[in-house]
């Protein structure tokens, strides 16, 4: 075995540095960082104590990142300290960092997919070691911490799950005193989240500490000791997380109260269907995109069906094949009011009365560097009358722009800015608006509410159970099981490009959707089809 | 201790879209001083001699009009495909294949008058045998993946070669003393002249036509706006129920048919017959002519026009100062080499920091 490479064993934290009880393990001191004008951490202060569970809890935007960005060398505060055990220390690199004993699992994964889990493990070591031994610490460390791994799989044949837990244990292979996980959950099936508190639990009791960055109210009360809360780059409170309610940190994290979503299940199962999908087989076109495999669902008319899943199991594909990015092989494939539409693309679709909301906002739903009105364009100019022999018509973008600003509360400088100036959940109410002012027949959305602040969230949600209720069928396809739960009828769960049978929410229970979410299902399905 | 640091623009501003292309300017006016300085010549000099010489008799501003009809208009056809990121690198090619085509008709009809419809059919001849070259790597890129940079540029070589074969072989003029041309076309197969003498004729009206022409398509129509989002963002574009692959093809055979139309006009107009000289590179300026033009028909008008002139001074240094005709090309090279700088500048603001060691 290779000496150099450390080993994860409790004995090495008290080999040379020693935890010295009543000092935090890491302190930052009136942080501060600007970009141009905005103040993304104004004097932040945060002390993470040596074996605590510590949360930063704050909405998208809040400056939970660029905190920890700075605490791992990424970033430069413009001025403040930084103390490691009590002493001042500079972190001019994520290197510098490591070596002090720093260890961060980001959000989005940086792994290469055409590697296995060893040379991905290996690439990111800061000293030089085989291959082979590589592999097997990365097998002892995923024994020790219950997150099994075969070091030799290519990563693209790795669940989300399973992706997480190698960048956990690359970090465990640095063996840090402090380990930072920014929003370790948002990706996981509810099973999957127990076992993550499991190694949580045992890092702890190592005396390592964990800074773990959410804006799950019920996690970190679950989870963590001590909660720092962040809003509009500021420190509004640090409190012991066991003492608050999810409702009181609510409060905190949002800075008021948060409209209620209002939704009563009222949907009779005998309504007239509006959209069937039946034996919808696709094969993927990228090499590591997944394939449908015959997709069967019905939406009846007034309902929002939830398709519950982990991302990378064919949510992409199934809304490209609904909306006609993708065209079915067979038209009658899919039925849209009793019409084969399976071979229409995406703009007859529009021209029926189908609307779309793509998951990432920039770059497919709009254009970053156009105006509103061209982006209203994008949707529209097919159905809403936009364009008049060949011509745009300016002045109707622009009142389409006007009408959806006022209907969804986008907030936004200009009349007509640019996109990409526009933040995350004002570009996704203008995103939405734009489709749901329409009043669809069908709305088919992904994602509604992803990254997006609490006041957005409430009122996108809102405004989809409020379009069902005039009518109209909602298909929300989202990996956020709270979402669906509080605004579907019935949730069905994808998986490894199957679709299980759709159930009423009522009677449901989130284990049993997390069930099916980690591939539980395919048994179960065989039944019920 | 301070540093420069680029941070991203959220928006960029209007006066700052058209200050960047001047800036360039400024920047190239500068180095193209110091570079006459080193060459042992008075700066302030040969700038003049440069860019305000052509500018400032009538023979001098005709033939600037005469070299910025066929750059501006190859370079109104590039920048449609630049918009849509068609990187079409071969308007050369496709310039030569329009002026082939051109004079096919011309020689086919040559000897005996057949009547006014000759040149309407040279250009149309032209813009076919233009756009059919420029929808080749177009069908490449779209059929195989071809990157269309490297073979829009190799057909550039393939138009030219077989330009240089046909005028030695099959179409050189029998009565030529055996010399590299074909004949001198018949009148009915020439552009008129727009004033008598002179050398300005109807093809810099054409130019002018279709700057307004494109510049209603970009800004106006639902097609302009296909083209800008297929550019921007592709995903959207496919969102928006708009095919890649038939755009793709589409502002090939614009740019194509745009710089046949300027070779045809070229041979028909100013040249009157064609020469293994014929290609002498309008198709590659015109690629600076629609970067510093910010991919606007109406700025490739204005940059057009620059770049004539830095033609005809370039002509006048030669005369003057005995400075060779590569002074120019590094000119303009230097102005592609600013006007794409220069753009970080609208993308991204300088900003000085001071480097804090926490």
């Amino acid at each position: 075995m290779d000496e150099s490479l450390p080993r994860p064993e409790p004995d090495v934290l008290s080999r040379g540095r020693k935890p010295v009880p009543g000092i935090p393990l890491i302190e930052a001191r009136h942080l501060v960082k600007r970009f141009g004008a905005l103040v993304a951490n104004d004097r932040v202060d945060l002390s993470v104590a040596a074996g605590e569970v510590h949360a930063l809890l704050g909405e998208n935007g809040a400056g939970k990142s660029t905190l920890v960005k700075m605490l791992y060398g990424l970033l430069q505060p413009d001025a403040g300290q930084i103390l490691w055990q009590g002493e001042p220390v500079a972190l001019p690199s994520p290197r510098a960092a490591r070596a002090l004993g720093i260890g961060i699992v980001f959000q989005h994964f940086s792994l290469f997919d055409n590697l296995s889990v060893a040379e991905n493990v290996a690439l990111a070591l800061d000293e030089r070691a085989p291959l082979a031994t590589v592999a097997e610490r990365v097998a002892a460390l995923s024994r020790t911490y219950g997150l099994p791994l075969e070091p030799g799989r290519e990563v693209w044949r790795l669940s989300v799950g399973e992706r997480q837990r190698v960048e956990i244990v690359r970090c465990l292979m640095q063996d840090p005193r402090l380990l930072v996980l920014d929003e370790p959950t948002s990706v996981l099936t509810p099973q999957e989240v127990e076992g993550l508190f499991a190694t949580l639990a045992r890092l702890r009791a190592e005396g390592r500490s964990v800074l773990y960055i959410s804006h799950k109210l019920e996690e970190v009360r679950s989870l963590c000791e001590t909660v720092t809360v962040l809003r509009h780059g500021r420190v509004v409170a640090r409190t012991d997380a066991r003492d608050e309610s999810a409702a009181s940190l609510a409060r905190l994290m949002v800075g008021g109260e948060v409209a209620q979503v209002r939704h009563e299940l009222t949907v009779q199962a005998d309504a007239p269907v509006r959209l069937a999908v039946r034996g919808l087989s696709l094969a993927a076109e990228d090499p590591h995109g997944t394939s449908l495999v015959d997709v069967r669902l019905e939406l009846h008319r007034g309902e929002i069906l939830g398709i519950a899943g982990v991302a990378g199991n064919g949510q992409d594909e199934l809304f490209a094949a609904l909306s006609g990015e993708w065209l079915a092989p067979r038209a009658e494939q899919v039925v849209f009011d009793g019409q084969a539409i399976g071979r229409e693309d995406i703009n007859m679709r529009r021209r029926r009365g189908a609307a779309f909301v793509p998951e990432e906002r920039l770059g497919h739903a709009a254009a970053p560097r156009l105006r509103l009105s061209d982006n209203a364009l994008v949707a529209g100019h097919a159905a809403n009358g936009f364009v008049r022999g060949g011509f745009v018509q300016r002045a109707r973008t622009l009142g389409w722009v006007d009408a959806v600003t006022q209907a969804f509360d986008v907030r936004k400088g200009a009349r007509d800015p640019e996109a990409r100036a526009l933040s995350g959940g004002n570009l996704q109410k203008f995103v939405v608006g734009r489709e749901v002012l329409r009043r669809p027949a069908l709305l088919v959305i992904a994602q509604p509410t992803w990254g997006v602040d609490a006041g957005a969230t409430s009122l996108i949600r809102q405004a989809l159970v409020d379009l069902a209720k005039a009518g109209s069928s909602v298909l929300v396809i989202s990996q956020d099981l709270d979402e669906l739960f509080e605004i579907a009828d019935r949730i069905a769960v994808i998986f490894h490009g199957r679709l299980s049978a759709a159930q009423p929410v009522r009677g449901l229970t989130r284990e049993a959707v997390g069930l099916l979410m980690g591939g539980a299902a395919a048994t179960a399905q065989r039944e019920a089809a | 201790m301070r540093r420069l640091v680029l941070e991203r623009r959220s928006q960029t501003p209007l006066a700052l879209t058209l200050a960047s292309p001047l800036l360039a300017v400024a920047l190239t006016l500068l180095s193209a001083a110091l570079i006459f300085a080193v060459m042992g010549h008075d700066p302030l000099r040969a700038l003049h001699i440069y860019f305000v010489l052509p500018l400032s008799d009538a023979w001098g501003l005709q033939e600037v009009a005469v070299k910025a009809t066929p750059l501006v208009l190859i370079a109104v056809g590039l920048s449609l495909c630049y918009r849509s990121n068609n990187w079409n690198i071969g308007a050369e090619g496709q310039y030569v294949a329009g002026a082939l085509a051109g004079t096919w008709v011309a020689i086919a009809t040559h000897g005996q008058p057949h009547g006014p419809w000759v040149l309407p059919a040279m250009l149309l001849a032209g813009m076919v045998g233009g756009a059919l070259y420029g929808l080749i790597p177009a069908v490449l890129k779209t059929r195989y993946r071809a990157n269309e940079i490297l073979t829009s540029l190799m057909l550039v070589y393939i138009a030219v070669l077989l330009l240089d074969w046909l005028v030695r072989g099959p179409w050189m003029d029998p009565q030529g003393f055996n010399m590299p041309q074909t004949v001198v076309f018949e009148p009915e197969a020439t552009v008129p002249l727009l004033l008598e003498g002179g050398r300005l004729n109807l093809g810099t009206v054409l130019m002018l036509v279709v700057v307004a022409l494109t510049t209603l398509l970009v800004l106006r129509t639902l097609k302009g706006f296909e083209i800008t989002l297929v550019g921007e963002a592709p995903r959207a574009a496919r969102f928006a129920g708009f095919s890649e692959k038939r755009l793709t093809w589409l502002v090939f055979a614009i740019a194509g048919g745009l710089a046949g139309l300027a070779g045809t006009l070229e041979a028909a107009g100013t040249v009157r017959q064609l020469q293994p000289e014929f290609a002498v590179g309008y198709g590659f300026t015109a690629i600076i002519v629609a970067f510093l033009g910010r991919l606007n028909p109406v700025g490739c008008l204005i940059a057009g026009v620059f770049l004539a002139i830095t033609f005809i001074g370039g002509e006048n240094a030669q005369i003057m100062l005995q400075l060779p005709l590569d002074a120019t090309r590094v000119l303009q090279g230097l102005l592609l080499f600013f006007v794409l700088a220069c753009d970080t500048l609208l993308l991204y603001r300088p900003r000085l920091v001071r480097s804090s060691t926490a």
